[in-house]
């Protein structure tokens, strides 16, 4: 049993951690909010020439062949100051999603250098307004074949989607609504005659959009009506990596809250003199380092050869995470008093962040019945 | 023992629901179901509607020109409030002004500003909190001196909701710095006009704009405005948290807000079925419901005890720690129902239903209530002390 990181994790952690310390603070980040897309374009770059859009891509597609422990350790950093840059899309889901995806080498290798390189960023357009969490349950069909198809229906939600210049869509191919069977990814420019967005800011700050597609010419990405697996593997990928994201901004908001029972003044003495606040606080801390826990044990889980065991994996973290992300969230909010229901306060940022993460890629409820399923 | 109501009370109850039915504007009635807060024009209109029919304020005796209502005709007309979708108005002049004025207020005082309250006029806020006076309020700063015939008043407030609707403000203000500190506190009108008065807004994290900050710079205001006698301040603050507070517990509301939770679960298909006929879902609202009904029992008791002359004392702090502990569950539900529409933001009704357009920010300026109005903490100091004598 080792839990310590190799020489390359330890430097490649030191340069996140050290970056989100002094280039990525509140205030940089709410400069950045004023730009229209809601993220810095410059420092998307600065991460593709520090070298950490590629990591834990294959060294094959020009990436650095890095494990799921190295986009563990980015994706707590970011979360830790609610990194606004397309991480999580392009990179954790949308390349994902194209390495996992069969399909043609040549045009792997040409989309992923891209993304590696910072010049293309891509969403993953899955969610419908009816389908839940299932992502099986799909109604945006494609017809076609070969190199010709054509895609209509409407996704919801999807993340950065205003800035992005590719979708991966999931889209059936045949089959019932619910059917694993029958569901296919596809790769469709976000300029194609046939999308139309609806864009909108997002609680946490960035921008999103629902998108609908009306015959819109789409690329077959792997083999038709076989992406269900590959979504569905893309989609744990991107549970592990938001449980570590949470962890980042649960640690954040932990810390911020007992920097300030320290110092706020009440009665004569400060806040953290009260031993009912002292408990609380170390619900906080123990709520972080059980969820630090489940983050590495689902990051070691990604590579297992056993779909069941990754998928119970991912479950049993995010089942775990949601309550406590939401109660280190309330918890953080409700100690700081008014002051945590602002918006000029980090805290309250916090608070959205993880209000988020409870309900994305599967509720709690979700994610403990997937696992319950798996493990009957 | 029982809990029914009399024939009286329910034909009365009928004549509130046919006169919401017949007067409620649509608009408002939408607003108000969505959890938006009406903005000051239509709580004004809104204000003036109630007046009309002498409903504005229904906590205030009749020689006030309140409705002089028993508790179980507050009860009444509070429940079927919520139940046609009313809007519940949040008017510090008529919950906490006007009551204060009833018991501590000169002739001038009534005569000045009661009539301009009931008719929703004057917008008052309340100035209580300060930056380093929270819930222990009785340490606050912000100082009142007599010049003359004039206080001169500096310092700041915060927390003071929709201070940049109002055309006036109550505050506790401190006129002694001798002895304990609550002796040294008064109770003080001034007018947002008053040279030297300005407010910062402050965005709360439903990304609105509520609350402000009150920054009193050398305002000068005659001494026909303190309420009550000069450091007796603390009486009077006192005084508004053992007055009747019929509703603090929500329970109307939140019996509201679990029917309409249970038909938005209804309608809403998630995976291919209704999300009502999710197990993991229903139980969750039947466990809230559960507790909500422990409650409303709780709150007949202590409105029958309070009809019986019983003032609620610290029991109020029972009803207000379990009523928004239930509010903020009944939010969190509906954010979950809503799944992904929980991130568009600000967007009512353009990414999916409108029902779900301001679930977030109702659940993220709710996390306020425990917060507000003696934070949940506060009341267990007070419970703890003022019934279990530790």
């Amino acid at each position: 049993m080792d839990f310590s990181l190799s020489e390359e994790q330890q430097l490649i952690k030191e340069s996140v951690d050290k970056f989100i310390a002094k280039d990525y603070i509140f205030e940089t980040r709410n400069k950045i909010l004023e730009t229209e897309d809601r993220f810095s374009r410059d420092l998307w770059k600065q991460y593709a020439e520090l070298g950490w859009l590629g990591m834990a891509l294959p060294e094959e597609y020009g990436g650095f062949g890095g494990s799921a422990v190295e986009n563990m350790l980015v994706s707590e950093a970011f979360g830790s100051a609610m990194v606004l840059e397309p991480y999580l899309s392009t990179v954790v889901m949308a390349a994902n999603a194209l390495v996992l995806a069969g399909g043609s080498e040549d045009q792997k290798k040409e989309l992923l250098e891209q993304i590696i390189a910072g010049d293309l960023l891509v969403s993953v357009a899955y969610a419908e307004a009816t389908s839940g969490y299932n992502l099986a349950n799909v109604s945006v069909t494609a017809t076609g074949s070969g190199d010709s198809y054509s895609i209509s229906g409407e996704k919801i939600v999807v993340l950065n989607a205003p800035s992005a210049d590719k979708f991966i869509v999931s889209a059936r191919t045949s089959g019932e609504q619910s059917d694993q069977n029958g569901v296919s990814l596809f790769l469709v420019d976000a300029n194609a005659t046939g999308v139309e967005l609806t864009s909108y800011n997002t609680m946490d700050g960035a921008r999103g959009a629902n998108i609908t597609f009306n015959n819109a010419s789409a690329i077959l990405l792997g083999a038709e009506g076989e992406g269900f697996e590959v979504l569905d593997q893309v989609i744990d990928i991107a549970t592990a990596a938001i449980c570590a994201q949470a962890l980042g901004a649960m640690n954040t908001a932990f810390q911020r809250t007992l920097e300030y029972i320290k110092t706020r003044e009440q009665f004569g003495v400060a806040i953290g003199t009260f031993q009912v606040l002292q408990h609380r606080l170390v619900d906080m801390f123990m709520a972080v380092e059980a969820s630090r826990s489940m983050v590495y044990m689902v990051s070691m889980s990604l590579a297992s050869d056993d779909a069941n065991e990754r998928r119970a994996a991912v479950s049993s973290a995010k089942a775990f995470m949601g309550p406590e992300a939401r109660k280190v969230a309330q918890e953080a909010v409700q100690i700081h008093g008014g002051v945590g229901m602002t918006e000029e306060l980090d805290v309250g940022h916090y608070f959205r962040y993880l209000t988020l993460f409870c309900g994305t890629f599967g509720s709690t409820d979700y994610h403990l019945k997937r696992f319950a399923e798996l493990t009957q | 023992m029982n809990i029914d109501f009399t024939a009286e009370e329910l034909q009365f109850k009928e004549e509130v629901r046919e006169w919401f039915n017949a007067n409620l504007p649509a608009d408002l009635k939408r607003k108000s179901e969505l959890g938006i807060a009406l903005n000051k024009e239509e709580t004004q209109t809104w204000g003036k509607i109630l007046n009309s029919n002498g409903w504005a304020a229904i906590n205030w005796p009749k020689e006030y020109g309140g409705t002089g209502w028993s508790v179980s005709q507050k009860h009444l007309f509070d429940e079927v409030r919520v139940e046609v979708g009313a809007p519940n108005i949040m008017a510090m002049g008529i919950a906490m002004l006007g009551p204060v004025l009833h018991a501590f207020g000169t002739d001038e005082q009534k005569a000045e500003h009661l009539p301009r309250i009931l008719n929703f006029d004057d917008w008052w806020c309340q100035g209580y909190s300060e930056p380093g006076a929270g819930s222990d309020l009785a340490s606050l700063k912000t100082s009142a001196k007599l010049e003359g015939d004039e206080y001169v008043v500096n310092g700041s407030k915060i927390w003071t909701t929709y201070a940049h609707y109002a055309d006036k403000m109550f505050c506790l203000v401190r006129t002694s710095t001798e002895g304990k500190k609550q002796q040294g506190i008064s109770f003080l009108l001034l007018d947002m006009k008053d040279p030297g008065m300005t407010v910062r807004p402050i965005v709360s994290i439903d990304g609105e704009h509520h609350l402000n900050q009150t920054f009193m710079d050398d305002v000068r205001t005659h001494k026909s405005n303190l309420v009550h006698e000069e450091n007796k301040g603390w009486t009077v603050a006192k005084y508004l948290l053992t007055h009747e507070r019929t509703g603090i517990a929500g329970v109307a509301g939140s019996k509201a807000a679990i029917a309409k939770l249970k038909a938005l679960a209804t309608k809403t298909i998630v995976d291919g079925k209704p999300a009502i006929e999710n197990e993991q879902f229903a139980m969750k609202i039947a466990q809230v419901e559960v507790d909500l009904k422990a409650l409303e029992y709780t709150n007949f008791r202590t409105l029958a005890a309070s009809a019986t002359g019983g003032a609620p004392g610290a029991e109020s702090s029972l009803l207000k720690i379990k009523g928004t502990q239930i509010q903020q569950m009944l939010a969190e539900l509906k954010v979950e129902l809503a799944g992904y529409l929980a991130y568009p933001w600000g967007t009512l009704g353009e990414a999916g239903p409108e029902d779900f357009g301001h679930a977030v920010a109702s659940y993220n300026f709710g996390r306020a209530s425990t917060i507000y109005g003696g934070s949940t903490e506060v009341q267990y100091n007070v419970m703890s002390k003022g019934i279990l004598g530790l």
